[in-house]
């Protein structure tokens, strides 16, 4: 490595640049997160000093746990979105072993075929989708959007764990049919726990916007029994305007779960994107 | 041995079997709807019967100036709000990467990590916590203009309508910039330590090595980047809904397609929920967004594959 291109200023700058945009990404977080332990008179008086044994308050907690059913909501995000990546997980591996593993007719076309929703987005799909969901009784159940997701997650599982199931060496799968294994056996037992780490990746990949999404339970499900955490969110913000204790501690109720999710996987998350695995 | 092992003759039911659930769920929940909705565009609720009326409904889309002005409206926006994404986000994340990947730079996880902490938000949180930071109740805004002394810039920019459309892109970009750096990121890293050995060897460094030899190499992924904007920003509603509402206020200025399918799809105010017409509006985000798929694929893509490697 030459000592020429890294010379101390421009090491300098670089770590200005980036603790300068470093400040401004996290900046809006932690000022919510540090307002919402706030009294209201500390929020207007002084925003952007951290609570002060004068200023401390959890008013904004309790009125949001006891007004909204966060709880609830909580859950049926939870249920959606674990039930969605499972689904989008077992289907997509499967898929992306027979593309990956058999040679037939129609191999490539069906690899097309399911890469297509990569592109297209499942949301102009919606006013047929409404219909379909109100003609089998599904609107306001989780199942609705359960489906949904799994089918929106699908092509890009499919794409991504094919890409790694061509690395796994084919001498072992031979190997396991030599041995009389079946050929779920196969997938189930040998090629499954090895591509472990790319699922780890899909299913980051596929989490984050499902556990996000807005349109989707606005309109399959806003009911109060199947709200989910985002939605929930966002008609209690529309309510309670005003009360700024109550919204500071909503936002941060949402932004804490994703963040310290996000700070246990980040390594995998990141370590899923630059291996190249989204190309 | 090898008869039973992979038999050419029978079919090999395991292959439909591996595939079927997959193909099932997307065919009835993302295919099928997706033409289905296509087809709507071309019916027309006609005394409670979907009746054919062939283009009819495009033709109100564009002829009828209830319809036309605010479709032309949001696809403005829409365009706008695309062209700040690219003018701003994909400059920043390159920027960023290009520092990120820079050798023994210490401290870069955390950077990565904390750079990428807003992308993983929902737009709810985003679209709120900048209301709030960008609400003069607050003041926190104007309180930090102040401290570099320009104080007298600010105004409420989401309530104006000749700046709302830009704050609210810049919102978006602010939340998303992490996804261009750490794709670039990505490209920057796998580029082969001989060729920049060799531009080294050459006298190339610094600022010079980076637009000469390492931006040709990361082409591909601006472009594939430059296609994921593209699809993202045609079919974005959750920012502008949840900051805005449904009516993309101040006076439309912020709605895009998304909040105008939302609309005429569901109703508001004095207009009832039309699914013909939402089914149409559908269809031209479907056509606009495929036809950018297609511009990359056959103009772009094949254009950047020369200088892979």
């Amino acid at each position: 490595m030459s000592t020429a291109t890294h010379s101390l200023p421009r090491t300098i700058g670089a770590h200005a640049i980036l603790l300068t945009y470093t400040v401004i990404a996290l900046f809006p977080v932690i000022l919510v997160i540090m307002n919402s332990f706030k009294s209201r008179a500390g929020i207007f008086g002084a925003p952007l000093t951290p609570p002060t044994p004068k200023t401390f308050d959890l008013i904004g907690y309790t009125t949001v746990i006891g007004q909204g059913d966060f709880i609830h909501y909580f859950q049926n995000s939870l249920v959606v979105t674990v039930a969605s990546l499972f689904f989008v997980l077992l289907f997509g591996a499967m898929a992306a072993f027979a593309l990956s593993e058999y040679r037939f007719r129609g191999n490539s076309l069906m690899g097309l075929y399911l890469a297509l929703g990569i592109m297209i987005p499942i949301r102009l799909g919606t006013v047929a989708i409404l219909q379909l969901m109100v003609a089998s009784g599904l609107v306001n159940t989780l199942t609705a959007l359960i489906l949904v997701y799994t089918a929106q997650g699908l092509p890009l599982a499919v794409f991504i764990l094919s890409e790694f199931m061509k690395q796994v060496s084919d001498d072992l799968k031979n190997a396991g049919r030599i041995d009389g294994l079946s050929e779920y056996t196969i997938f189930f037992r040998l090629v499954l726990p090895l591509v472990r780490p790319s699922m780890a990746t899909v299913a980051v990949f596929t989490m984050i916007p499902i556990w996000n999404d807005l349109w989707f339970p606005l309109i399959l499900a806003p009911s109060e029994e199947t709200k989910t955490v985002t939605l929930g969110a966002q008609l209690f913000l529309g309510q309670f305007v005003t009360n700024w204790n109550a919204i500071l501690a909503a936002l941060s109720l949402a932004i804490m779960p994703v963040l310290i999710l996000y700070v246990i996987f980040s390594r995998q998350l990141i370590r899923g994107i630059t291996s190249g695995a989204v190309k | 041995m090898a008869a039973d092992i992979r038999p050419k003759r029978p079919f090999r039911w395991h292959i439909g079997i591996f595939l079927a659930p997959a193909v099932l769920v997307y065919t009835a929940i993302m295919i099928l709807p997706l033409a289905g909705t296509l087809q709507l565009s071309l019916f027309r609720n006609i005394e409670q019967h979907q009746v054919f009326v062939g283009l009819e409904n495009f033709r109100t889309l564009f002829g009828d100036p209830n319809w036309s002005v605010g479709f032309w409206n949001a696809l403005r926006n829409n365009v706008w709000f695309f062209i700040i994404h690219m003018i701003v986000q994909n400059p920043i994340g390159v920027m960023l990467a290009a520092l990120l990947s820079s050798p023994k730079l210490r401290f870069a996880a955390f950077y990565r990590t904390a750079i990428f902490v807003p992308t993983i938000l929902s737009f709810v949180i985003v679209g709120f916590a900048w209301k709030l930071i960008l609400s003069p109740l607050w003041g926190v805004a104007p309180h930090l203009m102040d401290l570099v002394g320009l104080k007298s810039l600010f105004t409420p920019w989401l309530g104006k309508e000749q700046y709302a459309l830009t704050a609210l892109s810049l919102i978006s970009v602010w939340q998303f910039v992490g996804i261009p750096m750490m794709l670039i990121y990505a490209a920057l890293l796998s580029i082969p330590e001989e060729v920049i050995e060799a531009a080294e060897c050459d006298g190339i460094t610094g600022l010079s090595q980076f637009w000469k030899i390492k931006l040709p190499l990361i082409l591909p992924s601006i472009g594939i980047i430059s296609i994921l904007t593209f699809v993202g920003n045609f079919n974005a509603f959750d920012l502008i809904y949840t900051a805005q509402g449904a009516l993309a206020g101040p006076n439309y200025s912020t709605d895009i397609l998304g909040t105008f399918l939302y609309r005429a799809f569901f109703g508001f105010q004095l207009q009832t929920g039309d699914p013909n017409m939402g089914a149409a509006i559908a269809t031209m985000m479907f056509l606009i967004i495929l036809g950018g798929v297609c511009v990359y694929l056959f103009l772009v893509q094949t254009r950047l594959r020369r200088y892979q490697f």
